[in-house]
């Protein structure tokens, strides 16, 4: 089979990283995956074996191997719990990445990514136009949680209870920005992010008014890009690689001390995956830009100097804290929000059981794998219920849209909120 | 190969989604934790009930498919490679707490129950469950039964063995057979519970076991001793023992090992120490305050460089952090590490560890020894990469050398990793041609076909 030679020799260029597991299994006892369904194939060490077999052609089967290497969140659990230290997501990425090459892009995912997401301005013109249409096609189920759910049954919705796209994106609102540093001395270049701009657009107010409140200065360039993750998980190196290429340009035009995001993966992709991902003509801008990024929280407790206030234990808000894989195992980032949501006036912080568990929502995972998604995001739903918060708060807009769901379609009341909003808010109605 | 016929037999006993024959999931369940080769199945089954556990197993003999029973799958001797085209049975779809009995002080639980999970939900209640495998975070009961795990608690508390009061099993076709009791007495039929205990999936395959449990001590102390020879880090653990001082854990670290946890987690360690003892009291407070000044008094006298007592919570987590780390810190240094478990009786530590130091510069490898000093239980950890075929000769050869010299000094192949494939052929060196003879006698009456697990602890003679 001289196909499989060629595959088993692209798959070589991962043996150094792959050799480092030793199968010892420990990634079984975090993995939001395997925990649901018991099967090697879905926890880290099986992946890894598969992968390992096609390089050493123990099996005729790529389709399979990427098949199964689809059923991972990518939260990064096992990588942060591994003894021997495997790059397990950096390895994912790139047999994705070779195994999509090899086998092609199915034709829907490459209308997506190469049709819509690699062009920043064709993307914000469809989702635009999903907006103004929305309306239609669905109802509001929830208001305290904000969610909706189908008018009719649709096979892509399902019975989801879902985040509804924002009536006019944020940068439709605020297109750019460039101020200069205030009381501070710092300035920030802010990186939206797709689902802040298109689902949470208050999450990017929140953190402008919070910026302005503590005199640190913006750089908001217009017309940003998606971070590229979208793409590199379904193994498409070329769309990312544009994406890439597309915001590095963007930010190269600023003048700023640190790149913020609101995101946790946006963060997480920035500072973790384009360094290592981005092609060579890239590279050493992209390292230069990821060494300054930075979670927003990290940044406001780091560097502005936010401290929680002296109300927060008599706070009206009980709000538990759900830990993103993104910010809590790729960045270690898991003090800094806490002390945001403290430093929230009438913000009272209680702790959920595990909360650095996985939500679940893992970006296409949730759409390709909704049964397992849903199994994985009820658990964290029971947890966060159990704390009785009626608030609950997390640093990625992508488990706000998971968790949103779960807590709904269980009839909860818990707002689901950024810490940064929920800043935010405590200014507006204590200060001015 | 198994006929279409046959995988729906099997599919109707455990369901349609708890049955693979995908060559692809089939990979996944062709290896264990061991560094043996891996060897692919011919189906995977996960039964969810204890009635079609029974009949998966009678499935397999009737049919004369060889069954490997697989838990977790961190063995670390090849005790859950399959044979090929056999059937793996993952016990993970039985994992039930079935019960905690605080009256009686014993637990219930189904083969697939995870180790840690049990020890925290008994802790819940004030009770504990001492057995601690390095792997507990993963492992299951059934799997450290099967494999008689140990852990860092041997010195006080003994190995899984100690709490196994009971167990039922599937004979080889399908019935049921019930051993020991809820009782802490119990003297009625054969104790087949002790022959099921490290069994390795050769003779029946588990349904249920009865788990003792103890009340969990009061207080915990844990204290780090420096020492700048090995021999005197031994004598310090002999005083303790003289001392008629029995505490919960006392482990040791070579310097290699310290130099490696050293770079890997910058905790402060002397990187020119030769060995570093670390020991955990635990009981009444009381007792545990004053055992452990006797025990810091005895490791001065013994000529400790430095010693380190943690004074709360905080600093025993960093004293055992260190510990923890040993095993990921000499993981990170070379592709393969081959983790060896050959144990002396305890007075023979410094002799086990000059022994791997020769062995070690014999045959021009890294090995960097940690373990569990109080029950004489040794991890020497070949470093190694096992695409260098000339190095990999020269680590089996220093393998054999390692049992050799266990072996003379009255020791044993394994304290708590298990036979397996990878020391099968040294059996018999340890025992003798009748041990072999019997066993195999044994494991023919029980299991005709020869079916379950076959080729694991011994290869069947005559």
């Amino acid at each position: 089979m001289a196909s499989m030679e060629a595959l088993a020799r692209l798959m070589r260029e991962l043996e150094d990283q792959l050799i480092v597991c030793m199968r010892c299994g420990m990634c079984q006892s975090v993995c939001p995956v395997f925990d649901q369904t018991g099967r090697e194939a879905d926890v880290a060490r099986g992946k890894l074996a598969l992968l390992s077999g096609l390089m050493e052609q123990m099996f005729d089967d790529p389709e399979g191997v990427y098949e199964r290497l689809s059923r991972c969140l990518l939260c990064g659990s096992c990588a942060a719990n591994c003894p021997s230290g495997v790059r397990v997501q950096e390895i994912f990425l790139k047999a994705r990445a070779i195994l999509s090459g090899y086998m092609g892009l199915p034709p829907a995912k490459r209308l997506i990514l190469r049709g819509m997401l690699a062009k920043p301005a064709v993307f914000d013109r469809l989702t635009e136009w999903g907006a103004r249409f929305q309306k239609i096609f669905t109802r509001p189920v929830n208001d305290i949680v904000g969610t909706s759910c189908a008018r009719v049954m649709s096979p892509l919705i399902q019975d989801r209870h879902f985040r509804t796209l924002a009536k006019v994106p944020f940068h439709r609102q605020v297109p750019a920005l460039d101020r200069p540093a205030g009381k501070s001395g710092l300035k920030v270049a802010l990186f939206t992010g797709c689902l802040i701009d298109k689902m949470f657009p208050n999450i990017a107010h929140s953190t402008i008014r919070v910026l302005e409140h503590l005199g640190v200065g913006i750089f908001l360039p217009d017309n940003q890009g998606c971070c590229g993750i979208p793409a590199l998980s379904s193994g498409d190196l070329d769309t990312f690689n544009r994406l890439l290429a597309h915001n590095l340009a963007r930010f190269a035009a600023g003048d700023f001390d640190v790149l913020v995001t609101a995101c946790a993966t946006c963060t997480s992709t920035i500072h973790e995956v384009w360094p290592t991902m981005a092609d060579e003509r890239h590279r050493d801008a992209a390292v230069k830009l990821a060494e300054r990024t930075m979670d927003i929280n990290q940044f406001l407790v780091r560097d502005a100097g936010l401290e929680p206030s002296a109300a927060a234990t008599d706070g009206t808000h009980t709000v538990t804290y759900h830990d993103p894989c993104h910010l809590k195992k790729s960045l270690k980032v898991f003090v800094e929000p806490r002390t945001v949501i403290q430093a929230a006036r009438g913000c009272r912080l209680k702790e959920m059981a595990q909360p650095d568990w996985c939500c679940g929502m893992g970006g296409s995972f949730n759409l390709q794998y909704y049964d397992l998604s849903k199994g994985i995001g009820e658990k964290k739903a029971d947890q966060i219920k159990a704390t009785g918060a009626d608030t609950l708060a997390t640093g990625c807009p992508a488990c706000m849209i998971q968790i949103s769901d779960m807590l709904s379609r269980a009839g909860s009341k818990i707002a689901v909120r950024h810490p940064v909003e929920l800043l935010a808010e405590g200014l507006d109605d204590h200060s001015t | 190969m198994l006929s279409d016929s046959l995988i729906r037999e099997f599919k109707t006993v455990v369901g349609d989604e708890n049955a693979w024959t995908d060559a692809t999931d089939l990979h996944t369940y062709s290896y264990d934790a061991a560094v043996v080769d891996a060897v692919r199945p011919g189906l995977i089954v996960r039964p969810t009930t204890t009635a079609s556990l029974g009949k998966a197993v009678r499935l397999c003999n009737d049919n004369g498919l060889p069954l490997t029973v697989r838990g977790a799958g961190t063995n670390l001797s090849g005790g859950t490679v399959p044979l090929p085209g056999g059937v793996v049975v993952v016990t993970n779809g039985l994992k039930a707490i079935v019960e905690i009995n605080e009256a009686d002080m014993y637990a219930v639980v189904q083969p697939g129950v995870v180790t840690a999970k049990l020890a925290a939900a008994v802790e819940a209640k004030g009770l504990f469950y001492p057995p601690d495998p390095g792997s507990q975070a993963v492992s299951t009961i059934g799997g450290n039964v099967a494999e008689n795990a140990g852990g860092l608690r041997g010195l006080k508390y003994g190995v899984t063995r100690d709490y196994v009061m009971g167990l039922s099993f599937f004979d080889v076709n399908g019935n049921l057979v019930k051993s020991g009791s809820r009782t802490v007495k119990c003297a009625t039929g054969y104790n087949l519970t002790g022959l099921m205990v490290g069994s390795e999936g050769t003779l029946g395959v588990f349904a249920e076991i009865i788990l003792k449990l103890i009340p969990l001590p009061a207080h915990r102390k844990a204290m780090m001793a420096v020492f700048e020879s090995v021999e005197k880090a031994s004598e310090a653990v002999a005083a303790v023992i003289a001392n008629r001082i029995v505490p919960a854990t006392l482990e040791f670290m070579d310097n290699y090992t310290i130099r490696a946890v050293e770079d890997f987690s910058k905790a402060g360690l002397p990187t020119d120490a030769a060995a570093m003892l670390l020991v955990e009291l635990d009981g009444h407070a009381a007792q545990v305050e004053e055992d452990a000044a006797r025990v810091e008094t005895l490791c001065r006298d013994m000529g400790a460089i430095s010693i380190r007592v943690a004074s709360d919570a905080d600093e025993r987590d960093r004293v055992w952090a260190a510990r923890r780390a040993a095993l990921s810190a000499l993981a990170q240094r070379k592709p393969t590490l081959v983790l060896e478990d050959a144990t002396v009786p305890r007075s023979r530590i410094p002799d086990m560890v000059a022994a791997i130091q020769r062995i070690a510069k014999r045959y021009d490898l890294t090995i960097g020894t940690f373990g569990h000093a109080g029950d004489g239980n040794l991890h020497p950890t070949i470093l190694t990469d096992k695409r260098d075929p000339a190095e990999w000769a020269r680590v089996e050869k220093a393998i054999d050398a390692i049992f050799d010299d266990a072996l003379k000094m009255g020791g044993t192949l394994s304290g708590e990793h298990g036979t397996g494939l990878a020391k099968s052929r040294y059996l018999e060196k340890e025992t003798s041609a009748g041990t072999i003879l019997f066993s195999s006698r044994l494991k023919r009456a029980l299991d005709p076909k020869n079916i379950l697990n076959p080729g694991k602890i011994f290869s069947a003679k005559e």
